[in-house]
């Protein structure tokens, strides 16, 4: 059975892209462009690993992301942060929230792969 | 005062910047410490072989203790000195430098101011670039769009085929994408390019607003003549920034209401008989002292009382209003003294307290210093009141005889030894930096 990767990005572009490129890899996608409804659709449906943008409408990727390692189903979930802002209070901030990898925007199609392929990795 | 009755002050400057006592002073001298004390507040002229003798004792030309120089240009040219201790500037030679070399004291003091409002610009612009939410949402739409063009593009350009409806929707997606890059990157271009002249010009918003009060030299002639404050405001302050035309909204709402309630006309006969006295003006027209005190800092330039200095300050001592003296500057970016009675006032609310202030190590006249707190809106109900404070400031006159008080401008290069108030050590003699 195909590993399932969420993704939660406001961009439909980035979003076609990413699944084209993780759909290709055997992966299983879903996507959401929502904050607000985010951890409710995984609490309903918990995935091998979340792709999380930062800045979303409704609610931001730290806020879900605190949320999420909360909860007992998705304390340890990896999450992929995506971010505009690669400062290191923004690395900072994404590392007190509890992410697993952190990629800034623009980033190349390969080191995504990589980062995904890695943290799949760790969880099988 | 002229220039020829401050050689006490510039003796008494130059004293305190070679950490010299006034008693040591006197006795070199030959003189008695008391009789050295009225000539240092030029309450005794001095000419001749004294004259010769303290000059010899304090390492300067007599020339540099009966002439000095502009004030403001020594004042300047210190705060220079102070800025870059590192190039090892002779500080204690500073007034000879200007003398001798006006024209080179005078271009770098020009300097300097340059250097001052060109960091203040890169400060604005590096806090716009860190905090201004349209910047960062600018260039948050910028790197998702650039993320997602780079990103198909890789499928795109990838070996291998791509089924004909994924590469057509590719294609369309980079179109669609490109085109929002570059509308997205020329809007943040031609924000920009306005936001950047505008801090380039003057730093923050109240600076702005300051700029444009001290071009018009305090003066806003158009509310005077009954002007409406909002429309005014928009006629005036049309090159500032949006923030800034606010707060000059507020600030000729204020000045309007106080030339309602204080004619020009009225003002203008009234300080022929009150002066500068803000408290008597207050009473011929029924109210309070602070709004007397912003009166007389916006009368022109040519009126019989003469020119006046304010500072107003908010409860936490952030400047609202400025308009400083010759005799006594008031610093542009905050720092300032903290004995002055602007603050004092602060905690004495509904006093005016009355004060002779004298610039610490400064060649400049004595000042009059009238402060004044009181709330700044309306009672409310179980609220602790927020005070406004100002303090008006004008030439001694009458009361020069009067010893005055040592303040500072700010501590950085303020010579006062021993000061309680102290913030940061002072650049002038190394005595007074050992001693913080």
């Amino acid at each position: 059975m195909a590993k399932r990767v969420m993704l939660i990005e406001d961009e439909p572009n980035i979003i076609e892209a990413i699944s084209f490129i993780l759909s290709r890899e055997g992966l299983s996608v879903e996507t959401h462009s929502d904050g607000t409804t985010a951890n409710d659709k995984l609490r309903a449906s918990t995935p091998d690993l979340l792709i999380l943008d930062v800045m979303l409408p409704g609610k931001s990727g730290y806020d879900i992301l605190r949320e999420l390692r909360e909860e007992a189903g998705t304390v340890d979930l990896p999450v992929l942060m995506l971010t505009a802002r690669g400062q290191t209070r923004d690395r900072e901030m994404a590392e007190r929230a509890g992410v697993s990898a952190f990629m800034t925007k623009p980033f190349s199609n390969a080191e995504m792969l990589e980062q995904v392929r890695t943290l799949m990795a760790e969880t099988s | 005062m002229a220039r020829d009755t401050l050689t006490g002050s510039r003796i008494r400057e130059r004293r305190i910047i070679l950490g010299m006592k006034q008693a040591e002073l006197a006795r070199r001298a030959d003189i008695s410490a008391s009789y050295l004390n009225l000539i240092e507040h030029n309450r005794r002229r001095i000419g001749g072989k004294l004259l010769l003798d303290l000059a010899e004792i304090l390492g300067v030309e007599p020339s540099v203790l009966t002439e000095g120089a502009e004030a403001a240009l020594i004042g300047a040219l210190r705060e220079a000195a102070v800025r870059a201790p590192e190039a090892g500037p002779e500080i204690d030679r500073l007034d000879e430098f200007a003398g001798r070399f006006p024209g080179w004291a005078r271009l770098l003091a020009e300097s300097r101011a340059r250097i001052d409002t060109l960091e203040r610009s890169v400060e604005a612009l590096t806090d716009r670039l860190a905090h201004d939410p349209h910047l960062a949402d600018a260039l948050h739409e910028m790197l998702s769009t650039v993320t997602s063009i780079r990103s198909t593009a890789s499928i795109l350009a990838e070996p291998g085929e791509i089924d004909p409806d994924w590469q057509r929707r590719f294609h369309r997606n980079i179109y669609e994408d490109s085109a929002r890059l570059a509308e997205s990157s020329r809007s943040l271009a031609s924000y920009l390019e306005a936001e950047g002249k505008a801090a380039a010009e003057s730093g923050t918003p109240q600076e702005e607003v300051d700029a444009l009060f001290e071009a018009a030299q305090h003066h806003i002639a158009p509310l005077d003549a009954g002007g409406a404050a909002d429309a005014v405001a928009e006629e005036l302050g049309r090159a500032l920034s949006p923030i800034a035309r606010a707060l000059l909204r507020r600030a000729f709402r204020r000045y309007a209401e106080d030339a309602a309630l204080m004619p020009l006309d009225k003002v203008l006969e009234a300080v022929v008989v009150t002066g500068t006295d803000p408290l008597a003006l207050a009473r011929r027209f029924g109210t309070d002292p602070a709004r007397a005190m912003r009166r007389l800092a916006t009368l022109p330039a040519d009126a019989p009382c003469g020119s006046v200095g304010l500072a107003i300050c908010d409860a936490s001592g952030v400047f609202t209003f400025r308009k400083p003296l010759p005799d006594f500057p008031i610093p542009r970016f905050g720092a300032d003294c903290p004995l002055w009675p602007l603050f004092a006032a602060l905690s004495r609310p509904m006093s005016v307290l009355s004060r002779v202030l004298q610039s610490a190590g400064r060649q400049s006249s004595p000042v009059t210093a009238m402060a004044f707190a009181q709330p700044s809106g309306p009672p409310q109900i179980n609220r602790e009141p927020v005070f406004e404070a100002h303090m008006m400031i004008a030439p001694a006159g009458p009361r020069a005889s009067e010893t005055p008080e040592d303040v500072g401008i700010t501590c950085r290069i303020c010579p006062r030894a021993a000061c309680p108030a102290r913030r940061e050590p002072s650049l002038l003699g190394d005595g007074l930096t050992q001693s913080f």
